[in-house]
C-alpha cells in the first residue's frame, strides 16, 4: 500500500509536443482515482510515466516513500491493467496469471497458490487451462486483473480497462473492480474517457483537458461545483447547460428577461451562465420562455431539448410530467446557477 | 415443376437450372489443373521406362515396369564424371543446403528484426537501411564478385561457403520486422511490468508468438535453398558436395552422353529432387501461403 | 520501433552483429569489388591489371551481341510476365467463385511452386525434344521445323513456356490471396449496383486487385530478369552456341567462362543499376499502397 505523489512533473515529447503540462498531484494511499479528460489530453500519458513506461521530462514522482523517476517498470512495484488487455496468447489463463511472479523468482508451489487465489476472487477457476483466444472479452478482462492483482502490488493502474467491452458488461465489471480494490485496499489510478466510470468508480476525479488539470475534486464536488466551462460540459450526461448571460448590478439577467439571482459586485457585464437540466422546471408562470424542439424518453425520466432564444438548452423532467414540443415556460433554481467567466471559462 | 423431379434437389425448392457459368468455371480450372499437373506426372510414368523405350519413342503417358530399377540406380549407383556421387548422398546435400539455410536464415533475422523493432538505438535507422539495402541487389546480379569472395575467403567446396552468402539478403529480417511491427506494444508493456527483462520477452513471449510465422517462412526458405541453382553451380566443383539441383545438369549431361542416354535415370533423379519441397508446400500451404503473401508486401 | 523500447545496448548490438557481419562479408564487400573492377582490364594470365576508366562499359554499348542479348531479355521479360499474369489472373478469379473443390484446385494449382528451375528446364528437354518431344510435334503440325537448340526461336519459344508455366503458382497464390482480401460488403454492394458480372469485374475488382498486380509485375520482371538462369541453363544444355540468353547469363558466361573480368563486372554494374530503379519504382508503389488501402 502506497500514497503516490507527483510534483512538478512534466512531459514534453521529442518532437517539442508538451503531451503534459507541469502537474502536482497526491494520491492518498488505498485511494481510487479517476482520470479523465477527452482523448488526447494527457491522462494516458500521465499514467505512462507513474508505470514507467514514459519517461519523465521533469519533476519527481514518488510512490511510497521512494523517488521512482529512474526505476524500471518491474522494480515500481505496480501492476497495469491494458485497454486490450495484453494477454500472453501462447499461455493459459493459469500462466499469464503467474508470469509476473515467476519472473521475480517466487517458488513455483507459492505461484500456484496464489494462481489459484487470484482465480477463485475473479471466478476463473473453471477457465485456468485455457488460452485467451478461448475467452470471452468479460473473461479476458478477469485475467488482465488477475495478472495484476496476483503480484499484491502497491499500486494498480488501470489504462481504459473497460472500453473494449459492450455496455451490459462494462457496467458489470465496473461494480466488480471497485468492489475488489475496496476489498483489497490497493491505491489505484484509473484512466478513462467515459465520464459515467469517471463519477461512479472514483475516490476522486482528476479532469485534464489539453495536458492540464482542470479541476481535482470529489464526483460530487466535480458535478456540482465545476471549476470551468469544460468540467461542466465534459461530465454529467446530459451535460451542464451554458448559456450567454449578463450580470447588471449584481442581477444576473438573461436577455430580455427578468432577474434570474443576485451576484456579488465584484464584476458585471456578459458571462456564461450554467445550470444542470434537472435544475430546471416546467412551470406556466416560469421567468424564461423555452421552446422545445425534441423530447427524449429515456424511461426514468424525460429530456427536453430545445432552445432559449437561439441557444441550445436541455431540460430533465420526471416521468409523471407532461411535456409537448413547442413554446413552453421554465423555471431556473436561483442556488444551482453557476456563473462562469465569458473568456476564459473559469468558475466566478 | 414435373421436371425439377428428375434431379434431387439439393438446396432450393426452385428449379434447378444448369449454371454454364459454374461449369465454365470449372472447366477453365481442370484445364488450368492439367497444364501444372500433366508435365510432372509424365515425368513419372516416363521414369518408369528403360533407356531404349524413352531414347526411341520419348515421353511415356503409360506405367512400364522399370520405375523401382531406374529409382534404385538413381539412389544408389555412383554417377557423374568421377563416378564418386550418387542420389543418395546429393538427397543428403540438399537437405543440409535447405534446412541450413532456412535455420541460418531465421534465426540471424529474427535477431536482427527484434533488435530494430524493440530497442531505443542511435543507429537503429542505420542499421535498417544498411540490411535493407540488400534487398535492391539479388544474389545473381553480384554473382561474380560473390564467388571471387568466397574463394578469397577459401569457402569453395564447403557447406560455409554454399549456405552462408545466400543468407545476405534481409528478406527474412524484413519479414520478422514486419511481423514484430504487428504485435500490440502492450504487450511487450506488460512483459516489462510482469519483470520480464528483453532477452526474456524474446524467448518467453516473442518467439512463441511468432510459431506460426517462423513455421511459414521455415517452409518458403527451405523450398528457396533446396531450388537453389546458380550459386551451387559456382562454389561446388567437388561431387560430394553437389545438391540435387545443381547434380542434374552433371547427371543429364553424363547420361546423355553414353549411347544410350539414361532418361529415365535422370527423370528418376529429378523426380527425387521434387518430392521434399513440393510435399512441404502441399502439406503445409496455409502456412506456405500466408507466409508468402505477407511476406513480399 | 515500438513506443516503449528497451533501453539495453550490447544486446541490441550482439543481435545485429551476425546480420551485420554477413552483409558486409558477403554483400557490401563483393558489392565494391564489382564496382571497382567494371573499371578495370583484368590480364588474362590473372597478372594484375589495368585501370581502363569507362572503357568496359563504352564497350559494352557498342558491342552488338549485347545489344542483341538486352533486347532478348527484354522481350523474354515482357512475354514470361504478360503470359503468366494473364493466365494466372484468369485461374484465380474462377478459383475464388468455385465453391465446391476450391482447395483442391487451390493445391493442384500452387504446387509446381516448389519445383526448381533447372528441373522444370529438364522436363522441358523432354517435352521439346527434337524427335520426340510431343510440343515439337505439336508445332512441326503447323509446319514448324522446331528444333530445341539449334534454332534461336524454337529455344527462345520454349524458355519462355517453360518459365511461364513455372512462374504460374506464385502470381496465382498472390491474385487469389488479394481476391479474397476484398471485404464481402464491397462484393456485395458491386451485386447490388451492376448485373453484369464482366462490367463488375473490370469496374471493381480489378482496380481493387491493382496493387497486388502493379507488385507482381515487379516480382515477375525480377524473376524473367535473374531466377530463370537454370530454365535456360537447363534448356540449352550448357551450350550457348546461338541460342538466346539474357542478361544474367551473359555476366555468368563472360565472368566464368570468358574470363573477361572487367566486362562481366561491368553487366554486372549495369543490372545491379536497373534492379536498383525497379526496386526504387517498387517502393513508391507500396508507399502509394499504404496511404490508400
Amino acid at each position: 500500500m502506497a500514497q503516490v505523489s507527483l510534483e512538478g512533473i512534466r512531459k514534453v515529447y521529442p518532437n517539442g509536443f508538451q503531451a503534459v503540462q507541469t502537474t502536482s498531484f497526491t494520491i492518498q494511499d488505498g485511494e481510487f482515482v479517476v482520470l479523465v479528460g477527452p482523448s488526447g489530453c494527457g491522462k494516458s500519458t500521465l499514467l505512462r510515466m507513474i508505470a514507467g513506461l514514459e519517461e519523465i521530462t521533469e519533476g519527481e514522482l514518488k510512490i511510497g516513500d521512494r523517488v521512482v523517476n529512474d526505476v524500471d517498470p518491474a522494480d515500481r512495484d505496480i501492476a497495469m491493467v491494458f485497454q486490450n488487455y495484453a494477454l500472453y496468447p501462447h499461455m493459459t489463463v493459469r500462466k499469464n496469471i503467474g508470469y509476473g511472479l515467476k519472473n521475480r523468482g517466487t517458488p513455483a508451489s507459492e505461484i500456484a497458490a496464489k494462481v489459484e487465489d487470484a482465480a477463485r476472487m475473479l471466478n476463473l477457476t473453471e477457465y485456468l487451462d485455457r488460452k485467451p483466444a478461448q475467452l470471452s472479452g468479460g473473461q479476458r478482462q478477469r485475467v488482465a486483473m488477475g495478472r495484476a492483482v496476483v503480484r499484491d502490488p502497491a499500486l494498480f493502474l488501470f489504462d481504459e480497462p473497460l472500453s473494449n467491452l459492450d455496455a451490459k458488461l462494462r457496467n458489470q465489471m465496473r461494480i466488480e473492480i471497485k468492489a475488489l480494490q475496496r476489498r483489497l485496499g490497493t491505491t489505484a489510478v484509473y484512466v478513462t474517457h467515459d465520464q459515467v466510470e469517471a463519477m461512479t468508480m472514483a475516490d476522486r476525479i482528476i479532469v485534464l483537458n489539453a495536458g492540464r488539470i482542470e479541476q481535482i475534486g470529489t464526483p460530487s464536488e466535480i458535478y456540482h461545483n465545476p471549476a470551468s466551462t469544460f468540467v461542466a460540459s465534459f461530465m454529467g450526461a446530459p451535460p451542464m447547460n451554458l448559456i450567454r448571460a449578463e450580470v447588471d448590478q449584481k442581477q444576473v439577467k438573461i436577455n430580455g428577461y427578468d432577474a434570474l439571482m443576485v451576484a456579488s459586485e465584484a464584476f458585471s457585464g456578459p458571462i456564461t451562465m450554467g445550470i444542470r437540466p434537472e435544475d430546471v422546471e416546467l412551470d406556466a408562470q416560469g421567468q424564461v420562455k423555452f421552446h422545445v424542439d425534441i423530447l427524449e424518453e429515456l424511461g426514468a425520466h424525460r429530456l427536453l431539448h430545445g432552445r432559449i432564444d437561439d441557444q441550445p438548452f436541455s431540460v430533465m423532467i420526471g416521468k409523471e410530467d407532461t411535456a409537448h414540443t413547442g413554446e413552453t415556460r421554465i423555471k431556473l433554481k436561483p442556488e444551482a446557477l453557476r456563473l462562469f467567466d465569458k473568456d476564459t471559462g473559469l468558475r466566478l | 415443376m414435373a421436371e425439377t423431379t428428375l434431379e434431387t434437389p439439393v438446396e432450393t425448392h426452385r428449379p434447378r437450372r444448369i449454371k454454364w457459368g459454374a461449369i465454365g468455371d470449372h472447366t477453365v480450372l481442370i484445364l488450368g489443373a492439367l497444364l501444372m499437373m500433366i508435365p510432372p506426372l509424365l515425368a513419372l510414368t516416363t521414369a518408369s521406362h528403360d533407356a531404349v523405350t524413352i531414347h526411341r519413342e520419348g515421353l511415356q503417358l503409360t506405367l512400364g515396369d522399370n520405375l523401382g530399377k531406374n529409382f534404385h540406380a538413381a539412389m544408389f549407383e555412383k554417377g557423374g564424371f568421377t563416378q564418386t556421387v550418387d542420389g543418395t548422398l546429393m538427397l543428403m546435400n540438399s537437405f543440409i543446403l535447405g534446412i541450413g539455410f532456412a535455420m541460418g536464415k531465421i534465426i540471424i533475422s529474427m535477431m536482427a528484426a527484434y533488435a530494430i523493432v524493440y530497442f531505443r538505438l542511435r543507429f537503429a535507422t542505420l542499421a535498417f537501411w544498411v540490411i535493407f539495402t540488400t534487398l535492391l541487389l539479388p544474389l545473381e546480379v553480384r554473382i561474380l564478385p560473390s564467388y571471387e569472395a568466397i574463394q578469397k575467403l577459401g569457402l569453395t567446396n564447403t557447406y560455409t561457403g554454399l549456405i552462408v552468402p545466400l543468407i545476405a539478403s534481409a528478406t527474412g529480417t524484413f519479414f520478422f520486422r514486419q511481423f514484430f511491427m504487428s504485435v500490440p506494444e502492450e504487450l511487450a508493456e506488460a512483459a516489462r511490468i510482469d519483470g520480464a527483462g528483453p532477452w526474456k520477452f524474446f524467448v518467453d513471449i516473442l518467439v512463441p508468438l511468432s510459431r506460426t510465422m517462423i513455421a511459414a517462412i521455415f517452409i518458403i526458405m527451405f523450398v528457396f535453398g533446396w531450388n537453389q541453382y546458380l550459386w551451387p553451380t559456382l562454389i561446388t566443383t567437388d561431387e560430394s558436395f553437389f545438391t540435387l539441383v545443381r547434380g542434374i545438369k552433371q547427371i543429364v549431361l553424363s547420361y546423355t552422353d553414353s549411347q544410350i542416354p539414361e532418361h529415365g535415370q535422370a527423370l528418376a533423379l529429378a523426380i527425387v529432387a521434387m518430392i521434399p519441397p513440393v510435399a512441404i508446400v502441399v502439406f503445409f500451404q496455409n502456412w506456405f501461403v500466408k507466409g508468402l503473401t505477407e511476406s513480399d508486401k | 520501433m515500438k513506443r516503449a523500447g528497451f533501453d539495453n545496448i550490447w544486446l541490441p548490438v550482439a543481435l545485429l552483429l551476425p546480420q551485420l557481419m554477413i552483409i558486409a562479408i558477403f554483400f557490401y564487400w563483393p558489392a565494391g569489388w564489382a564496382l571497382q573492377s567494371s573499371f578495370y582490364l583484368q590480364d588474362p594470365f590473372g597478372f594484375g591489371s589495368t585501370f581502363v576508366g569507362g572503357e568496359n562499359y563504352t564497350s559494352l554499348v557498342g558491342n552488338d551481341q549485347y545489344k542483341r542479348v538486352a533486347g532478348f531479355t527484354i522481350i523474354y521479360s515482357v512475354l514470361v510476365t504478360f503470359f503468366s499474369l494473364a493466365i494466372a489472373l484468369l485461374l484465380a478469379v474462377k478459383a475464388d467463385k468455385v465453391i465446391r473443390g476450391a482447395k483442391t484446385y487451390r493445391t493442384l494449382l500452387m504446387w509446381v511452386y516448389a519445383i526448381a528451375p533447372p528441373v522444370a528446364g529438364f522436363m522441358g528437354i523432354l517435352f521439346f525434344d527434337q524427335s520426340t518431344g510431343p510440343l515439337t510435334k505439336f508445332f512441326q503440325m503447323f509446319g514448324w521445323d522446331f528444333k530445341l537448340g539449334v534454332d534461336y526461336n524454337a529455344t527462345a519459344t520454349a524458355m519462355v513456356i517453360v518459365a511461364v508455366w513455372k512462374q504460374i503458382p506464385v502470381n496465382f497464390i498472390f491474385f487469389l490471396s488479394g481476391l479474397q482480401s476484398i471485404p464481402r460488403s464491397v462484393r456485395e454492394a458491386t451485386m447490388i449496383d451492376n448485373r453484369s458480372a464482366t462490367g463488375r469485374f473490370w469496374q471493381v475488382t480489378f482496380p481493387l486487385l491493382a496493387p497486388t498486380a502493379f507488385f507482381l509485375l515487379i516480382i515477375n520482371i525480377t524473376y524473367a530478369l535473374f531466377d530463370t538462369f537454370g530454365i535456360i541453363d537447363a534448356l540449352m544444355k550448357g551450350e550457348p552456341g546461338n541460342n538466346p540468353m539474357t542478361l544474367v547469363y551473359k555476366v555468368y558466361l563472360d565472368g566464368f567462362r570468358g574470363n573477361d573480368l572487367g566486362g562481366s563486372s561491368a553487366q554486372s554494374v549495369i543490372l545491379m543499376v536497373l534492379v536498383l530503379l525497379l526496386t526504387v519504382f517498387q517502393f513508391r508503389l507500396v508507399e502509394r499502397r499504404i496511404h490508400y488501402t
